[in-house]
């Protein structure tokens, strides 16, 4: 298990690989943040059974990755961080859902292990496609860009706001384990009570920090309003990228590609 | 140039749970003073700057910064000229790295690609921390953070210096190069300090507060010599002045 403060500064490391300077960096936010748009839409809006229709949407992130450079395996461990999420909230799939979908041999596949893997499969692209969209682009030029998509500022800067107070929380969460643990010599540390007063300390201590923060942010001149250090503006090569990539994520979304080369297949050797 | 003078008057602030921290506070502080606030842990130092720029709202009493009375709407403005470095460098580094922590302030005063740059590349090297530029903040030292987190208020070329204990923390050589700089800073600077060899350094004049309120103002020199009142306030005198020969010469010889 990954310690908290590890966590963390995996997280922060997200962001500066938005330092980047591939093309893929340099790229318009707003034309990453549209085209993560519609792959998103596409992507979820795949009926809960579908399965071959989704994997000709790997190619995404598989070409964004070797694109703009970024360590995969770095990326592919982040993403699966969350799949035991995912499980939770599929696990009663197979259970409840035994409509007989398949036949293979003896075994029946019913919807619920379908609809299971399928979950599995969408989120793993979704929250690919997010992180590949921060770790190109960094989180303050995704909300302006949002911003000036027509997003009105007071969600656009509660978004980053709730991104800056992820990271106040981790930091005060190891700062207080460590804490704990050090002064536990080892021991359980009194078990539950313990820990639930470093809860309370902890939620006390993270509101405090986030409104110093705060403090800070308005002492140097913020007044809602984040600026992203990169320049750029809305060219043609952005509406190409959005142009080419919507439409690649609307074929495949409405075309069964992935079987209909499978019955050509088939149908050749008989 | 009256657009730096600092003026307070019968200031007062109670915390939320009841603390009285500042009592009743008044002083006038001119352009280009340098002035040290001195007092034991707990005085209320912290507090009393933290109302100087804003961040904390005064319970009674009145700032004004050169013609302007600090309020809601005067506050943008305020916040451009008076520059505040806080006691815990954590509290003010929040973005990525060093140099977008750095360029913040700039970025919000509406600078743009080139200038930003300079500003903070400047700044940067001021405090010595120009090989830090690209490190992600939570990675630095402490000391290293104490300097960063000078060079964002240096960024944004404030007329009026305000520092919470600005060399705690620090090495003596990072001391050292923080004292120069500080001295270098010709316009108004008010700062907290438990350096009283520092203060003795730099600032002409001190006020040394006492559970919130105000027990002495004036000339550093004079200040330091009354035994009794630095000891009602729990203050040591510095070494400087201690007449230990050590001591003395080193401080002589540093001097211009
Ligand atoms: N947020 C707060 N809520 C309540 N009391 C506070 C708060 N911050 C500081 N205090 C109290 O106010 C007094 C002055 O604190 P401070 O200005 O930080 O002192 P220092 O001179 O050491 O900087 C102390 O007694 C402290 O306990
Ligand atoms: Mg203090």
């Amino acid at each position: 298990m990954m310690s908290i403060n590890a966590a963390v500064i995996d997280l922060k490391r997200l962001e500066l690989l938005a330092d980047g300077n591939t093309p893929t960096h340099a790229l318009d936010a707003r034309a990453k943040v549209l085209v993560t748009f519609v792959f998103i839409v596409c992507v979820v809006s795949c009926s809960r059974y579908e399965l071959t229709r989704l994997i000709p949407f790997f190619i995404f992130p598989t070409v964004l990755i070797a694109l703009a450079n970024l360590p995969a395996l770095f990326v592919a461990r982040k993403i699966a961080l969350i799949s035991p999420f995912v499980l939770m909230v599929g696990l009663f799939n197979p259970v409840f859902d035994h409509t007989d979908l398949y036949q293979i041999g003896h075994i029946t596949i019913t919807g619920g292990w379908i609809s299971l893997i399928s979950l599995f499969i969408r989120s793993l692209l979704t929250v690919g496609a997010a992180f590949i969209l921060i770790g190109t682009t960094g989180f303050a030029a995704v909300c302006q860009a949002l911003e000036r998509l027509g997003i009105p500022r007071i969600f656009t800067v509660q978004l980053l706001f709730l991104h800056r107070y992820i990271f106040v929380l981790a930091d005060e969460t190891s700062r207080a384990s460590r804490a704990r643990e050090l002064r536990s010599c080892g021991k359980k540390g009194f078990g539950v009570v313990s820990f639930s007063s470093l809860v309370g300390h902890l939620l006390l201590r993270t509101w405090h920090q986030a409104a110093r923060i705060h403090t800070a942010m308005l002492a140097r001149g913020f007044v809602g309003q984040f600026h992203a250090r990169r320049q750029s503006r809305f060219g043609v090569v952005e509406l190409c990228y959005l142009l080419s990539w919507s439409s690649l994520f609307i074929a495949l979304r409405l075309f069964d590609i992935t079987g209909t080369i499978g019955k050509v297949v088939t149908g050749i050797i008989p | 140039m009256s657009h730096h003078i600092v003026e307070v008057t019968h200031l007062q602030h109670i915390y939320p749970d009841g603390t009285i921290a500042i009592k009743d506070v008044s002083f006038c502080i001119t352009h280009g003073e340098s002035v040290a606030i001195i007092g034991a842990n707990g005085a209320g130092k912290s507090t009393l700057l933290q109302h100087l720029n804003g961040c904390l709202e005064a319970t009674s009493g009145q700032i004004r910064i050169g013609d302007t009375p600090l309020s809601k709407r005067t506050l943008p403005d305020i916040r451009r000229t008076v520059g505040m470095v806080f006691q815990n460098p954590d509290d003010q580094l929040f973005m990525p790295t060093v140099f977008d922590d750095v360029a913040f302030g700039p970025l919000n005063l509406g600078l743009e690609g080139m200038h930003v740059e300079k500003r903070v590349t400047e700044a940067l090297t001021q405090v010595g921390a120009g090989h830090l530029a690209t490190k992600p903040p939570y990675h630095l030292s402490g000391g290293e953070k104490k300097r960063v987190a000078i060079a964002t208020v240096l960024a944004m070329t404030p007329d009026i210096l305000v520092l919470d204990e600005p060399t705690s923390g620090l090495d003596s050589f990072a001391r050292r190069q923080i004292m120069s700089l500080l001295k270098e800073f010709h316009h108004t600077k008010i700062f907290t300090s438990h350096d009283l060899d520092m203060v003795l350094d730099i600032c002409q004049r001190t006020i040394i507060l006492h559970e919130g309120a105000i027990m002495a103002d004036g000339p550093t020199g004079e200040i330091f010599q009354n035994d009794d009142l630095l000891a009602t306030c729990h203050l040591e005198k510095p070494f400087a002045l201690q007449g230990c020969p050590g001591h003395s010469r080193d401080t002589d010889a540093t001097k211009p």
